[in-house]
């Protein structure tokens, strides 16, 4: 089983205790009366669908019940990295996300 | 002459572990901000912790810290009253949601040498990282449950009502399995 660090817990539980909850920052538009259908569309379904290091929400439902983000690679299923909602997007060429 | 020989697993099985449904006690769901968390912590007599898995014990009353801005109040099944009424005193000064919730769960006790091996089968939490007089919120099999370790040998698990015969089918089936020897 997957090992998850939840940043409000501050503790690395099981994989079992959290969902998934789609890509990390997206942001919802302003107004969205004033979008074409096709910006509609993307906001509400065109995602990166990377291969590599993927920006993604999660929530630890069974437990603090928090959303939170986190850096996972999509080939090895590797987390990189978890940070508080609300935090800016981290740079993973820095030193300090790379651990 | 025809002999038989039967053995009860049961009887057997409480020796290295026990499992028993619990009276039922008050409990409430506290959702407050950072500021008002003092303020609802003199209101019902018991500190809040703020970290998350800690407990505060006063008065015969323990508030759990479930999250960043929840907590899990809970007390004697006569004290629901005083403490909805201390809430209620309390909104003015810290705007907080107070909810009682003592018919949502049923708590079930673990005791026993294999206490923990037992809820290791349906668990994934390490449960050596859980610390005497410490709680978390997580799952047994498929169902949320809250988790207190009161003792080294003996762990309480609060189960939403409508999962408890699930839970304690599961627990009783480890407990069997653990009485003869798998
Ligand atoms: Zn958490």
């Amino acid at each position: 089983m997957l090992l998850i660090h939840c940043p409000y817990c501050d503790q690395t539980l099981p994989e079992a205790e959290f969902a998934y909850a789609g890509e990390a920052h997206i942001a919802r538009p302003e107004d969205p009366s004033q979008l074409s259908d096709e910006e509609w569309r993307d906001f509400l379904f065109i995602r990166s669908n990377l291969k590599g290091p993927h920006f993604e929400r999660w929530r630890h439902v069974h437990g603090c019940a928090r959303f939170f983000n986190a850096v996972r690679d999509t080939v090895s299923d590797r987390f990189l990295l978890t940070y508080r909602a609300g935090e800016p997007r981290p740079d993973l060429s820095t030193p300090e996300a790379a651990q | 002459m025809m002999t038989s020989q039967t053995h009860d697993f049961t009887a057997d099985a409480g020796a290295r572990v026990r499992i028993e449904a619990l009276a039922p006690v008050a409990r409430f769901s506290l959702r407050v901000r950072a500021a008002g968390r003092p303020v609802l912590g003199r209101a019902l007599g018991c500190d809040l912790p703020d970290r998350v898995g800690e407990t505060a014990r006063a008065g015969g009353r323990v508030a759990l810290c479930l999250g960043p801005d929840e907590w899990l109040i809970q007390a004697g099944e006569d004290e629901a009253d005083a403490i909805a009424r201390a809430g209620a005193d309390a909104y003015a000064e810290a705007p907080h949601a107070l909810v009682e919730i003592s018919d949502r769960e049923v708590s079930f006790r673990v005791s026993g040498p294999a206490a923990a091996d037992l809820l290791a089968t349906n668990c994934p939490r390490d449960l050596d990282r859980l610390a005497v007089g410490g709680a978390t919120r997580t799952v047994f099999d498929t169902a949320q449950v809250v988790l207190w370790r009161e003792a080294d040998d003996a762990f309480r698990l609060d189960v939403w009502r409508s999962f408890a015969p699930h839970v304690r089918a599961l627990l009783e089936i480890g407990q069997a399995e653990i009485a003869a020897g798998l």
